[in-house]
């Protein structure tokens, strides 16, 4: 009887506590409770905008004019610095049963990825009248985030022209022009600007001409029509004459002691803004905003942009609606005005992310603009006159990695002194490695 | 009679009619099944969180896998591991995680050992020493490692600040190969010390004094003491000790990605400093390929067993010797 009663108690324990397991394992199912569709039109939704880098959206305070348009929208923004980190946690997402990502931001370089492997995993804009507004932005913008089958997957949000900035007092400094103009005339080729380095040198020691090797290699590539692939999506980036002359130029500057020595979006990058450890950046648009905020307020009238020896681009993104959300149509709404051309206005306005749209690119706001903190340079017309020079690109799915592979190859070179050969040689591996 | 270990080839089967019973534990039949829905709940947990993710990526590794579109598997067989056994970034990762693994864990156990014997005195302020050895262990590993990471830079660095007082050059901590590895091994050895420090700090308090007072009256030094009291006493607690810190070794992962910064996952722009567990996160989450992420995985189970394997049989033939 003692044997039994003492049985009986510990099945009831064991039974207790898993049913209490099971009920703490169960999902709390109150914030899922919005998921009519569209049942009531002003139902309180609440959007996750996932995105990455330097958009601006935030900064710019489009999130909270789209609230006050819409009170029963509530945007839960989140980012994360880097692109490289950002897109497995977004491949992740998009294998839940029941998504947690309602806008996710789509890097150009991630595009030709998304549109080829991943088309099944988005929802198709068109569903959502997306075609109406393909006539507002740039065709090459539009065509990148299109599938074959003419699904379209992305909005694009910015693109990025790229040109010089540089640090007036530093080139002062060096007995160099500080004129942009008179820039502009003078840095003809990647040669000439190269040689201005070498006088630079030559009068300030422990300061580095160029921020990165890595970022003066992808300023002379980003001008190329074709990069890594070609037309038919065969890899071509150890045949391509224009990787190779990108990476000569890139260890040119290396062997003469131009560059800084580090990676971008680094600590010790991101110090050399304010410490002045580097006197020139090719930065795209988007980059004014970064600039802006690393310098701080010390920095206001040092710096000046100049265009650069070619018309190059990096960047400029989409913003795409993952096929798992439950709240497809509320995010198209979002995506829709935040890329129409009076909000693109804004933002370049106030963050300095240059229009995909042709229509906001073409406004008198934008053409017109000058930057105060870049001493009134007239970014809207430097970075328009780019921008309307960029060739149509070739993407393709795996970029991202293999400009990975080459600028961590040049960056062996300048902090473990490997030779040039042996770096490329290891960047073809490591490429090898990851796409093949 | 003071057993210093349980005996663990003692039977568990019933006792012989006749003889005495050995735990007092009633011997009725239906009565065996009680302690076995004490620990289902265990078993549970681990079957579905632990087991099944076990063999299920056994079962990944088999296949080809695009981490994009984890729902497509292609059977490859055991392709993936001879690609693996073939690839000179695996053994450039099984190295370094072997060289990091000794520079991190020998000269974190010998300083464990001492501290803890420094802390078995009575010494004043014992309990602030103990307490504040066990907080490096207490901190996340990603704060920590980006607060070292701070201090190991190369221009803005603390470590480098100091040796410029002395006169030394700025060493570049992340290029070098032994130099990152030297920096990694400090983050992991502050973070540990204190907890193994405690861990044989317990052990030591069970030793009797009875040991230490005549050892002391047959004439030996302190050193001699702790030589031949101690650590003997201490043998099940430092293999304890040295299994956690194997296994523990060979899983460094989130001091080596975030010493790095961007090059981080691929363990610094050559690899310097790549361990097993990066070329796990490099190759499944940046390359995209979760079936051969998922071959470096149980590559890395099977090492870790063989060399528990190793260290347990090491230290019974020792003991087995020695009885």
């Amino acid at each position: 009887m003692y044997t039994v009663r003492r049985r009986t108690r510990a099945l009831l324990g064991a039974l207790i506590v898993g049913t209490l397991a099971i009920a703490g394992c169960s999902s709390n199912d109150k914030s899922d409770s919005n998921t009519g569709n569209g049942a009531n039109a002003n139902a309180p939704v609440t959007l996750n905008v996932r995105l990455f880098g330097t958009f601006g959206y935030k900064e710019a305070g489009l999130f909270d004019a789209y609230h006050t348009l819409h009170p029963n929208v509530t945007i839960n923004f989140s980012s994360i610095q880097q692109e490289n980190d950002y897109y497995p946690v977004l491949q992740q997402n998009l294998n839940a049963a029941k998504g947690s990502i309602d806008v996710a931001g789509l890097e150009v370089g991630r595009i030709a990825d998304v549109t080829q492997n991943l088309s099944a995993k988005f929802t198709d804009l068109n569903t959502l009248g997306a075609s109406s507004q393909e006539s507002s932005f740039y065709p090459w913008k539009w065509k990148a985030a299109t599938t074959t089958d003419g699904k379209v997957l992305g909005l694009g949000t910015d693109v990025g022209p790229i040109a010089i900035a540089y640090r007036t007092d530093l080139f002062k400094q060096a007995g160099l022009p500080t004129d942009r103009d008179e820039l502009a005339k003078k840095w003809t080729s990647w040669d000439a600007f190269l040689a201005m380095g070498a006088q630079y040198k030559a009068k300030m020691g422990k300061s580095a001409f160029i921020d990165t090797s890595s970022g003066l290699y992808n300023t002379i590539l980003g001008g190329s029509v074709k990069q890594y692939y070609d037309e038919s999506g065969t890899p071509i980036y150890d045949s391509n004459p224009a990787v190779k002359q990108a990476w000569d130029t890139a260890v040119k500057a290396i062997q003469e002691g131009l560059t800084g020595k580090v990676n971008q979006f680094s600590g010790d990058w991101d110090k050399g803004f304010a410490s002045g450890s580097f006197a020139t950046v090719g930065a795209p648009s988007w980059m004014i905003g970064y600039i802006k905020g690393k310098a701080g307020d010390k920095g206001s009238g040092k710096w000046d942009i100049a265009p650069g020896p070619n018309s190059a681009n990096w960047g400029g993104s989409y913003l795409g609606i993952p096929k798992n959300s439950q709240h497809a149509k509320e995010a198209y709404d979002l995506i829709k005005w935040l890329t129409e051309a009076p909000q693109q206005v804004t933002l370049f306005k106030k963050g300095g992310n240059f229009p995909s749209s042709s229509v906001a690119a073409a406004d008198p706001a934008v053409a017109g603009y000058t930057e105060p903190y870049f001493n009134n340079a007239p970014t809207g017309k430097i970075f328009g006159d780019v921008a309307a020079k960029l060739p149509v690109q070739i993407i393709g799915p795996k970029d991202g990695a293999i400009k990975d592979a080459f600028s961590t190859a040049l960056l062996s070179i300048e902090t473990q002194g490997k030779s040039p050969d042996e770096a490329w040689a290891a960047a073809l591996k490591n490429i090898k490695n990851a796409i093949g | 009679m003071v057993a210093t270990e349980p005996d663990v080839r003692q039977s568990d089967l019933p006792a012989p009619a006749g003889t005495a019973r050995r735990h007092g534990r009633p011997r009725r039949p239906g009565a065996g099944l009680t302690p076995y829905t004490f620990v289902l709940p265990f078993f549970v947990v681990f079957g579905a969180f632990g087991l099944f993710p076990l063999i299920y990526t056994a079962w990944v590794s088999l296949h080809k896998v695009d981490f994009g579109t984890p729902e497509k598997m292609t059977w490859v067989g055991f392709k993936n591991y001879s690609t693996l056994l073939h690839s000179e970034f695996f053994w450039n990762a099984l190295r370094n995680t072997f060289t990091i693994g000794v520079i991190s864990t020998v000269p974190q156990l010998l300083m464990a050992l001492g501290l803890a014997h420094l802390l078995n005195y009575q010494v004043r302020g014992r309990t602030f020493f103990r307490v504040a050895m066990l907080m490096p262990y207490a901190t996340s590993v990603a704060a920590a490692t980006l607060v070292f990471t701070g201090l190991f830079g190369r221009d803005f660095g603390f470590i480098n600040w100091l040796l410029g007082l002395v006169g030394f050059d700025h060493i570049d901590w992340q290029a070098g190969r032994w130099t990152s590895q030297i920096a990694i091994s400090t983050i992991v050895t502050w973070r540990w010390t204190g907890y193994n420090a405690l861990i044989y700090l317990a052990a030591m308090q069970s030793i009797s004094t009875d040991l230490y007072e005549s050892a002391a009256i047959d004439g030996a030094s302190r050193w001699q003491q702790f030589r031949y009291v101690t650590i003997p006493a201490l043998r099940p607690t430092i293999l304890f000790t040295i299994i956690i810190s194997t296994i523990g070794a060979t899983q460094i992962f989130g001091e080596p990605l975030l010493f790095g910064g961007q090059v981080g996952h691929s363990g610094g722009v050559s690899r310097q400093y790549q361990t097993l567990g990066l070329l796990l996160y490099d190759e499944g989450w940046r390359n995209s390929k979760l079936g051969y992420a998922a071959a470096v995985a149980w590559t890395m189970f099977v090492i870790i067993l063989i060399a528990v394997l190793v260290n347990a049989t090491l230290a019974r033939g020792r003991q087995r010797s020695r009885d």
